[in-house]
């Protein structure tokens, strides 16, 4: 018996913990693209970016878990091609057999096709290099310029303000983060940043990168025409799934490769869990694909006992973080532009949350700086206790208070 | 180098020799002790490495923040007065022989 997991991210170390954990006796192997052990990547774009020594990567486990799991780390190695037929996966240092293979190759950085793109001060931040590329660049940088107003983008320039830099952030769309936030939490993010020192240019997309005089990136002109001076740049503009070895092996890839509820692919050997898979989200009601810690470790628990001879269909509550200079931003469920919305605490004191309601009722909460709002938030839509906005606007009404009390499901 | 006592809801110890500055979390982390997870790499953002602290350490443990304390609050484990998350705390000479229990559950 063999199980073959090809990512050594949080998703895929996540499957080979739980499967042994929970009573698999067969071989695991983890493939691993990049060297060393493998490491969480969240604080990369935070911690890391810090002024001052850079930490030591913090390694997703210890070298001793290898050993007393009795797993195959393969670290340095890629996966090169599948044979379903013969259940064999060919990588760069031999092949493996498998009965069970999962895809947890994660994603890669979107990538800007303008001119002057390959110039260097140019960078991405996916992983540890990139990271220390730009730890080593943040301290003699003055005039930071970021494409792309997401996640990393605005974490970006919340380390790059601290290490006192002039930071411009260009982004095509009206708000920040839109594909992720409400447009009320939205533009709350576009004031507050600003208020840090951020030169948030929102409707304002990238049109060309031109050289210095050291032959380096000097300035960024913009779609507007304006040119900003720039000797160091990020470009945050989201990312791609990584599924291209599972269409060559035949499998349906779409934004991901796709999956049912219970994980597996069509081939009912192989699974796919994380940033790289398309699933039916039982939240959503619809097919996605998230990029986040929570998806990736719960879809991984869930593989592995998909894996182990489970049968239910994948139903966590998902949730996702974000640390911006002063501001911890945390988002339960899943929130759409044209939600409902509904504000509680106190904006102008940054500690808030905005309450998100469809058809009357509550589905997601995104809150800043009001990690009691969060945590009892993610129980009550896990729950599904249907608060409406009605409870909601009641005086007193907090989401901890309710979150406590025992849960009714509501008639609408 | 300060060391850290880890103990087990069933009662094994292990203890480990940790470089100054190293959170509680970190260096359970990267030595395989069982039962602390730190899922989001020690942000405070998923109470998963949640420890309850032997009394007699809590005068040198760093004051607790809001982020924390709300986190905590809602924790798997029931939360008790000496629970603190292991990614807020690092170790430093004052706090070398530091004994802590980690609940049954962090999921």
């Amino acid at each position: 018996m063999s199980v073959v997991i090809i990512g050594g991210g949080q998703a895929g170390l996540q499957v080979a913990d739980t499967l042994r954990t929970e009573g698999y006796g067969g071989e695991i192997h983890v493939i691993a693209e990049e060297s060393g052990l493998p490491y969480q990547r969240p604080p990369l774009s935070k911690d890391y970016l810090a002024p001052g020594r850079a930490p030591a990567p913090l390694p997703l486990r210890g070298a001793s878990f290898f050993v007393d799991k009795n797993i195959t780390l393969h670290e340095g190695a890629q996966a090169l091609a599948i044979d379903r037929a013969e259940r064999k996966v060919r990588l760069t240092d031999g092949s493996l057999g498998y009965d069970h293979l999962v895809f947890a190759t994660g994603a890669r950085n979107r990538v800007l096709n303008c001119p002057g793109a390959s110039l260097a001060g140019i960078h991405g931040l996916k992983t540890l290099t990139d990271a220390e590329a730009l730890h080593t660049a943040l301290p003699t940088a003055r005039n930071i310029v970021i494409i792309g107003a997401g996640f990393i983008g605005l974490e970006f320039a919340a380390a790059a303000l601290a290490h006192g830099c002039d930071v411009t952030v260009l982004e095509f769309a009206p708000r920040p983060m839109g594909r992720a936030l409400t447009p009320v939490m939205g533009e709350w993010f576009a004031a507050a940043h600003r208020s840090q020192g951020v030169d948030l240019r929102l409707g304002e997309g990238i049109d060309r990168f031109e050289p210095g005089a050291d032959g380096r990136v000097g300035a960024a002109v913009s779609t507007t025409g304006a040119s900003y001076p720039a000797d160091l740049v990020l470009v945050g503009i989201g990312v791609q799934p990584n599924d291209t070895l599972a269409s060559d092996a035949g499998l349906e890839t779409s934004n991901g490769v796709v999956v049912d509820e219970t994980l597996r692919t069509a081939d009912p050997a192989v699974l796919a869990i994380g940033d790289c898979a398309s699933f039916p989200s039982a939240h959503a009601q619809v097919r996605l694909r998230l990029e986040s810690v929570q998806n990736a470790t719960d879809q991984a628990r869930h593989a592995a006992r998909t894996v182990l001879g489970a049968n239910h269909p994948y139903t966590e509550l998902p949730w996702f973080w974000s640390t911006q200079g002063p501001y911890r931003l945390q988002m339960a469920g899943l929130a759409r532009p044209d939600d409902d919305t509904l504000v509680l605490g106190d904006q102008a004191a940054a500690k808030f949350s905005v309450l998100c309601f469809r058809d009357g009722v509550l589905t997601a909460v995104e809150s800043v700086n009001a990690p009691a709002d969060h945590m009892a938030a993610r129980k009550l839509l896990a729950a599904g206790t249907g608060i409406t906005r009605d409870q909601a606007e009641t005086e007193g009404f907090t989401l901890k208070a309710a979150a406590s009390t025992p849960l009714v499901p509501v008639v609408a | 180098m300060p060391t850290v006592t880890y103990t087990q809801p069933n009662g094994t110890q292990q203890t480990l020799q940790v470089e100054e500055g190293t959170t509680l979390m970190r260096a359970a982390v990267s030595n395989g002790i069982d039962g602390i997870i730190g899922e989001c790499g020690g942000q405070a953002m998923c109470a998963t490495c949640h420890v309850y602290v032997r009394p007699q350490y809590a005068q040198a443990l760093p004051e607790i923040s809001d982020d924390e304390d709300e986190m905590l609050d809602c924790a798997t484990a029931e939360r008790m007065d000496s629970s603190r998350l292991g990614c807020q705390i690092k170790i430093d000479a004052e706090l070398s022989g530091i004994v802590v229990d980690i609940p049954a559950g962090q999921l």
